[in-house]
C-alpha cells in the first residue's frame, strides 16, 4: 500500500485498498491452515482481548438492562402490560441490544488496541524484526488476534446478556416486587432458539470484522508515529461501521429464515 | 565507482570468498528512485561500512538482502544463491544465516529481554532444550554486558541497552552475516563508541561478515575494513577509511571534512 499511496488518488486508491484487503484476507485464511498454529499467543490474546474487556462489557450491559426496564416500565404500565417487561427486555437485549452494544464496545476497545499495537510495531520495525527472526508475522500477530476476537466477542455477548438481564431484574425491583425465580422463568419461557441463535451467529461476524479491521489497519499503517493514531482511529470508525452493516444484513437474513 | 585502494594491503591480502554479490540493483517507491544502480561485493569476514546522507536509501539495500523488500531489477546473490528468486522456505533458510540489527533495536515490547532472546532460537533454530536455550541467552547477554537485564521489559531499558539487547538477539543464532542499520543513531558519543567497539568485538568472536549502514564517522572508523559511499542511489566511492579520508572525491571529502 505504501508504494501505491504515493501514486494513487481518489477512487483508484479506494479500489486499491479493497484489493489490498482481499489479499490480506487471503493471507489470513492461508495462514490459518499452513504452518504451526500459535496456540500460546492465541490464548494470551483471548485473555488480553476477552478477559480484560469483561468488566467494561459487564458494567455497560448491567446499565443497559436496568435503563431499558426503567424506560419501558411507564409505557407498559400505561397499557397494563408490566407483566411483559421481562419478556420485552429479554427479546430486545438478546436479539439486538446486547450483541450490538457489546460489539461497539469491542470495536472501540479492541479494534483500536489492535490497530495501535500493530501500528506501533510496524513503526518501530518490530514486524520486520519478527519476520527476520523466522516467525511469520501474519501467523503470529494477525491469525491469533482475529481468531481470538472472533471467539471472544460471542462469549462476551453472552456474559453481557446475562448481566444485562440481572440489571433489569434489579431495576424492576426498585419499583415492583418480583421474585428472582418468576423473573427468570418468564425470561426463559419467552425466548426460543430463533431469538438466541441468529444473535449468536451475528456476533461471530461482529468479532471477525472487529479483529480483521484492527489487524488490517495496524498492519498496513505507514512508517511514522502519526500513522499509529490514524490506524487506531480508523480501526474504530471502520469496525463500528461494519458492526451496523452486518447487523442490517443479519436482520434481513433472520427475517427470511425465522420470522416469515 | 571511484575506487581508492591501498596498494600495499591489496597486494598482500588474498581475496576471500564472496558472500554477498550485488549487481545493478534498482528499487523505486512510486516515482522516487531510491536505488538506481547498486553494485557491491562483500567478502567473507569483511566489515563493509556504507556511508550516505539520510534518506538516500542506504537501509533499502540491506532490507533487499534479507528479503524484506523485493528489488525492481538487478541481481542479489548471498552465498551464491539469488535472493530475488527465493520462495518463503528458502528465505527462511537464508535468514538462519543472517542477523539484522534494526535502527531502533526493534525489541518486542510485550516480551521480556529473555523472551526476546529466546524468540529467534525457538523460531529459526527450533530449539526446545531449555538448558541449551538458557546457555545461549546467558552467553550473548554476557557478550553485551547486560546479564542483569534478563527479566526486564524493553520499556525499562535505555537506548544504548536496547541496542545491545538488539545486537544480542541477532547474534544469538550465530549468523554468518550481520547487517547493521545505523547501529549508533540516537546515542550519545560515549555509548556510540561502546556500541561500535562491541560490533567489532562480536565480529571477531563470531567471525561474521558485516554490512554496517551509518553516517556516524567514528563508528565507520572503528568498525570498517572497507567503506563505500552512496549518493543518488548508487555507490560512488570505495576504499579503506584512511584512503577515502585522503580522497579527492568531493562527496567523500564532505563526509570526512570534520575528521582530523
Amino acid at each position: 500500500m505504501a508504494e501505491q499511496d504515493l501514486e494513487l488518488t481518489g477512487w483508484r486508491r479506494w479500489l486499491a485498498s479493497i484489493g489490498d484487503q482481499c489479499v490480506f484476507f487471503t493471507r489470513f485464511l492461508r495462514n490459518i491452515f499452513t504452518g504451526g498454529f500459535e496456540w500460546s499467543e492465541f490464548v494470551r490474546q483471548c485473555y488480553e482481548i476477552g478477559y480484560r474487556s469483561m468488566m467494561l462489557v459487564g458494567i455497560t450491559s448491567f446499565i443497559m438492562g436496568a435503563v431499558l426496564i426503567l424506560q419501558l416500565r411507564p409505557s407498559m404500565v400505561q397499557f397494563g402490560q408490566e407483566g411483559l417487561l421481562p419478556k420485552t427486555l429479554a427479546v430486545s437485549l438478546i436479539r439486538e441490544i446486547g450483541p450490538v452494544i457489546t460489539a461497539l464496545i469491542c470495536a472501540g476497545k479492541i479494534a483500536s488496541g489492535i490497530g495501535a499495537e500493530l501500528g506501533s510495531m510496524k513503526v518501530t520495525e518490530q514486524i520486520d524484526a519478527m519476520e527476520v527472526a523466522g516467525a511469520n508475522p501474519i501467523q503470529y500477530l494477525v491469525v491469533t488476534r482475529i481468531l481470538a476476537v472472533t471467539f471472544m466477542v460471542p462469549l462476551l455477548t453472552i456474559i453481557g446478556d446475562v448481566i444485562g438481564l440481572f440489571g433489569g431484574f434489579l431495576a424492576l425491583n426498585f419499583t415492583d416486587s418480583v421474585s428472582y425465580s418468576l423473573y427468570f422463568n418468564k425470561i426463559v419461557a419467552s425466548i426460543d432458539y430463533s431469538d438466541f441463535l441468529p444473535a449468536f451467529v451475528k456476533t461471530i461476524f461482529f468479532g471477525f470484522a472487529i479483529g480483521f479491521v484492527g489487524c488490517y489497519k495496524g498492519f498496513n499503517s505507514n512508517k511514522g508515529t502519526e500513522s499509529v493514531g490514524v490506524a487506531a482511529n480508523s480501526a474504530v470508525v471502520t469496525a463500528s461501521l461494519w458492526v451496523f452493516v452486518i447487523d442490517a444484513l443479519a436482520v434481513q437474513i433472520t427475517s427470511v429464515l425465522f420470522y416469515k | 565507482m571511484e575506487e581508492v585502494k591501498e596498494q600495499k594491503k591489496a597486494a598482500s591480502k588474498p581475496k576471500a570468498e564472496v558472500v554477498i554479490s550485488i549487481k545493478g540493483l534498482k528499487k523505486s517507491f512510486g516515482k522516487k528512485h531510491v536505488l538506481t544502480d547498486i553494485n557491491l561485493e562483500v567478502h567473507r569476514g569483511e566489515n563493509v561500512v556504507v556511508l550516505g546522507k539520510s534518506g538516500e536509501g542506504k537501509s533499502v539495500t540491506i532490507e533487499c538482502i534479507v528479503g524484506l523488500l523485493v528489488p525492481d531489477a538487478g541481481s542479489l546473490k548471498v552465498f551464491g544463491d539469488e535472493v530475488t528468486k527465493m520462495n518463503d522456505n528458502e528465505l527462511k533458510a537464508l535468514r538462519m544465516k543472517i542477523g539484522f540489527l534494526f535502527q531502533s533495536g526493534a525489541l518486542f515490547d510485550s516480551m521480556t529481554v529473555r523472551e526476546n532472546l529466546e524468540f529467534p532460537l525457538t523460531r529459526i533454530l527450533k530449539m526446545k532444550d531449555k538448558r541449551e536455550i538458557d546457555e545461549r541467552v546467558n552467553e550473548v547477554l554476557e557478550g553485551v554486558g547486560l546479564t542483569d537485564a534478563v527479566d526486564k521489559l524493553p520499556s525499562d531499558l535505555s537506548g544504548g541497552m536496547r541496542k545491545r539487547i538488539g545486537l544480542a538477539r541477532t547474534l544469538i543464532i550465530k549468523p554468518e552475516i550481520m547487517l547493521y542499520d545505523e547501529p549508533t543513531t540516537g546515542l550519545d558519543p560515549i555509548t556510540s563508541r561502546e556500541i561500535s567497539e562491541l560490533i567489532l568485538d562480536m565480529q571477531k568472536k563470531y567471525k561474521t561478515t558485516s554490512i554496517i549502514i551509518t553516517h556516524d564517522m567514528e563508528c565507520a572508523r572503528i568498525t570498517s575494513d572497507r567503506v563505500v559511499i552512496m549518493d543518488d542511489g548508487k555507490y560512488i566511492a570505495e576504499g579503506t577509511f584512511n584512503t577515502l579520508h585522503k580522497s579527492n572525491n568531493e562527496i567523500a571529502r564532505s563526509f570526512f571534512k570534520d575528521i582530523s
